[in-house]
């Protein structure tokens, strides 16, 4: 059998072994890298899915207990194929790396009872995104059996706002120390990042907030050389009135009568006194909804139009009724492999 | 009635009016997981509260450009400013700002260390880098702000000249929005523990003789940073470090005196949350950790609950008449009409699902519910809108 390849052979992103996800709190990040992570395990392929806020919104979406520093099997993917997960916790991540690399596992003692790893986790600003950027490089780069032990890892990365400072805290770092292994471990990290390895896709919804900041976010991105990947346009709904009902209703254009005439027919309004009251009361309602709903699609062309702007390839997921589980996210997962992003 | 829908109604509703009239009430802080419209509810509240006559002024951390545009902030400057198209005829006041974090905390060096240790700081790379661009600084930052902000108000007063009486704060759009309540601790350990006289001892005693009764785990701790940032950087560090312990102190009291202000009963937190599981477990997150630290909670504003306008229709009967219309043909628009509606009573119905789970969990915590609009704010009318919605209840 041929050695089967890191990425799914219809996948627009061959050779990506690290899938950043970003996106504006609320438009669904964690949802869109836990659905990424089944999508690229399909077809016998090991997947690795990071946390890295302690938000623990993995473990529910999974429906399992908390994760840990500890790697925990997730769920199986089509056609064979396994998600782990992974909390990255930033203290675990620093002794894990002194010990790795350094054999300092007696030294990294000695620095804790110093209050060195109480300082350089808890107290010194940026400390935790070098750390938690040092364990996900690790896992990119970790082998097993002569092969890479995950054939992608998805990252579920801090919001929109603040992405492109969390990934390029290592570049601060190469700027800050002259030698040792700090600044090679660090230009490491720089050189994954902005290999061809590494894609940044940004999720977002069809608001305008969440848009601009994708924008932003694309602009941040580009100014310091970080690989742009694709717009994850989630929550999509189809509009339920054509475009002509939808227009008439913004400006007020749809005819009562006819909508009440329609009621009657339903047999909405009922048969006892004060009808007219009622159906006159029930059309207003219903025109006023379609009103709000024309305004919101139309909101949604014009925010469709912003990110198309960008000449990033887009990818939709729908708005599913029922909310998130497991089953979802196969679902989910299945329309990310359709369209080409997994 | 389902146990869920005994839940939703059993929430006690959040009272914004009295608590922004009362003068009791100095700080209002909003937390809670970003993407939720906490700048926008705090914008609202701030405009509120000024409009019913108090003299207000919102800290903002990172608000939207359009919502920023809106209250007349054309750019981060670090002072407050009149907002312009407030109603004041009831003596309320707006002023409005943005939190800078480098410019906040190269001010607090500019007025805390002594001259000329203050350049070596501003000029450090270490500092550099920690005041512009590391993540955690902002949090630190907001709550020196704050501090400021009150000791002005406090000043003004105690002179007898115009002062603020209610400033309003928004926190940072992450989980580490409330590490600002733990700035004091960490500072108290860090500086209470033996890693900043490591780091400061070279400097202090000019090395050698201390060193040497300092035990011989200084020299390994030295060897092992030595070995692991340069000797360059570890004395850019300690450099920094030395030179930053006559702030350092005057950091962590103020740190203290700002947590202590948060504890105080002037002092009023509200959770910002949308309908949905992951806002509403931040929620539940906050409520839990202000509760551990003794912080006043108020309650929840529930942001972007969806409503109708036709909710004596349900949406089975909704559905079944657009199918039975659909069948007969000719009224088209009509079973339209009730299939957007049927989908929103869906979606409303969702709503209070979550937010009666949440009340389960939480039934002491009053709630407000604020109907989701089709558009973003953009302008004052807006925020008064907004307000509006969450002064009434509706």
């Amino acid at each position: 059998m041929p050695a089967r390849d890191s990425t799914p052979p219809d996948s627009h992103w061959q050779g990506v072994r690290l899938h950043v996800v970003t996106g504006k709190g609320g438009t669904g990040k964690t949802t869109v890298a836990a659905a990424m992570a089944l999508a690229l395990a399909a077809g016998g392929r090991q997947t690795l899915l990071v946390e890295v806020e302690g938000r623990q919104g993995i473990a529910a979406l999974f429906d399992v207990p908390p994760l840990g520093y500890a790697e925990r099997h997730l769920a199986v993917a089509p056609g064979g194929g396994d998600v782990s997960g992974l909390s990255v916790e930033p203290k675990a991540a620093l002794m894990e790396y002194l010990d790795l690399f350094y054999h300092l596992g007696r030294a990294g003692k000695l620095l804790e009872r110093m209050g060195a790893v109480d300082f350089a986790t808890t107290v010194a600003p940026g400390m935790r995104d070098v750390l938690i950027t040092g364990k996900v490089y690790e896992a990119v780069r970790r082998r097993r059996n002569g092969g890479p032990a995950f054939d992608a890892v998805v990252l579920d990365a801090p919001p929109t706002g603040r992405i492109t400072r969390f990934l390029n805290v290592n570049e601060e770092v190469v700027g800050l120390t002259k030698v040792g292994p700090i600044r090679n471990q660090s230009g490491s990290i720089m050189g994954l990042l902005r290999s061809p390895q590494t894609v940044v896709h940004l999720v977002t919804v069809l608001e305008e907030m969440p848009v601009q900041e994708t924008v932003d976010g694309v602009d941040e991105l580009r100014a310091v050389d970080l690989p742009i990947g694709g717009v994850v346009v989630n929550l999509v709904r189809d509009p339920v009135l054509g475009t002509r009902d939808l227009a008439d209703a913004v400006k007020g254009r749809l005819d009562p009568e006819a909508v009440a005439g329609g009621l009657r027919t339903a047999g909405l309004g009922g048969h006892s006194t004060g009808v007219q009251a009622r159906l006159a009361t029930l059309t207003e309602g219903l025109l006023g909804e379609a009103a709000d709903h024309g305004e919101r699609v139309a909101l949604e062309r014009q925010e469709r139009g912003t990110l198309a702007q960008l000449r990033r390839p887009t990818y939709e997921l729908p708005a599913l009724s029922d909310g998130i589980d497991l089953g979802a996210l196969y679902e989910l997962a299945r329309r990310l492999r359709e369209q080409g992003l997994a | 009635m389902s146990e869920l829908a005994r839940a939703a109604t059993s929430a006690e509703l959040l009272r914004i009016d009295p608590l922004l009239d009362d003068p009791a009430t100095r700080i209002l802080v909003c937390c809670g997981a970003g993407g939720v419209g906490k700048t926008t509810v705090a914008a609202a509240l701030a405009l509120r509260a000024a409009e019913r006559g108090r003299r207000v002024v919102v800290l903002t951390i990172d608000p939207a450009r359009r919502l920023a545009q809106s209250m007349g902030l054309r750019e981060l400057d670090n002072t407050p400013r009149p907002v312009a198209g407030v109603d004041e005829s009831k003596g309320g006041r707006l002023d409005a700002m943005m939190l800078d974090m480098k410019r906040t905390f190269d001010e607090v060096i500019e007025t805390h260390a002594p001259p000329e240790k203050a350049g070596q700081i501003l000029e450090n790379p270490f500092y550099q880098a920690m005041s512009s661009s590391f993540a955690g600084t902002q949090e630190y930052m907001a709550m020196e702000k704050l501090g400021q902000l009150r000791a002005r108000a406090d000043a003004d007063a105690a002179a007898g000249e115009e002062s603020w009486e209610l400033i309003i704060v928004d926190t940072p759009p992450s989980r580490s929005a409330l590490d600002f309540l733990d700035a004091p601790q960490r500072l108290g350990s860090f500086l209470d523990g033996r890693f900043i006289r490591f780091l400061t001892a070279p400097a202090r005693v000019g090395g050698r003789a201390y060193m040497k009764v300092f035990s011989a785990a200084l020299g390994g701790a030295t060897g092992v940073l030595t070995r692991l940032l340069g000797a360059q950087a570890l004395r850019d560090i300690q450099t920094l470090v030395a030179a930053l312990d006559t702030v350092f102190g005057g950091f962590r009291a103020r740190a203290e005196a700002t947590y202590q202000l948060l504890q105080d009963k002037g002092t009023a937190f509200v959770v910002v949350a949308a309908p949905e599981p992951d806002a509403l477990r931040e929620a539940s997150y906050f409520v839990e950790r202000l509760a551990a630290e003794r912080m006043p909670l108020v309650g929840l504003v529930l942001n972007r609950v969806h409503t109708t306008r036709a909710g004596e229709l349900s949406a089975e009967r909704a559905l079944a008449a657009a199918e039975d219309l659909e069948e007969v043909g000719g009224h088209a628009l009509t079973a339209g009409l009730l299939r957007v509606h049927a989908d929103l009573m869906r979606r409303r119905a969702r709503d209070h699902a979550m937010a009666g789970r949440f009340t389960a969990a939480h039934p002491d915590v009053p709630v407000v519910e604020v109907p989701a609009r089709p558009q973003d704010v953009h302008d004052l009318d807006g925020l008064r809108d907004i307000a509006a919605a969450m002064a009434g209840g509706a």
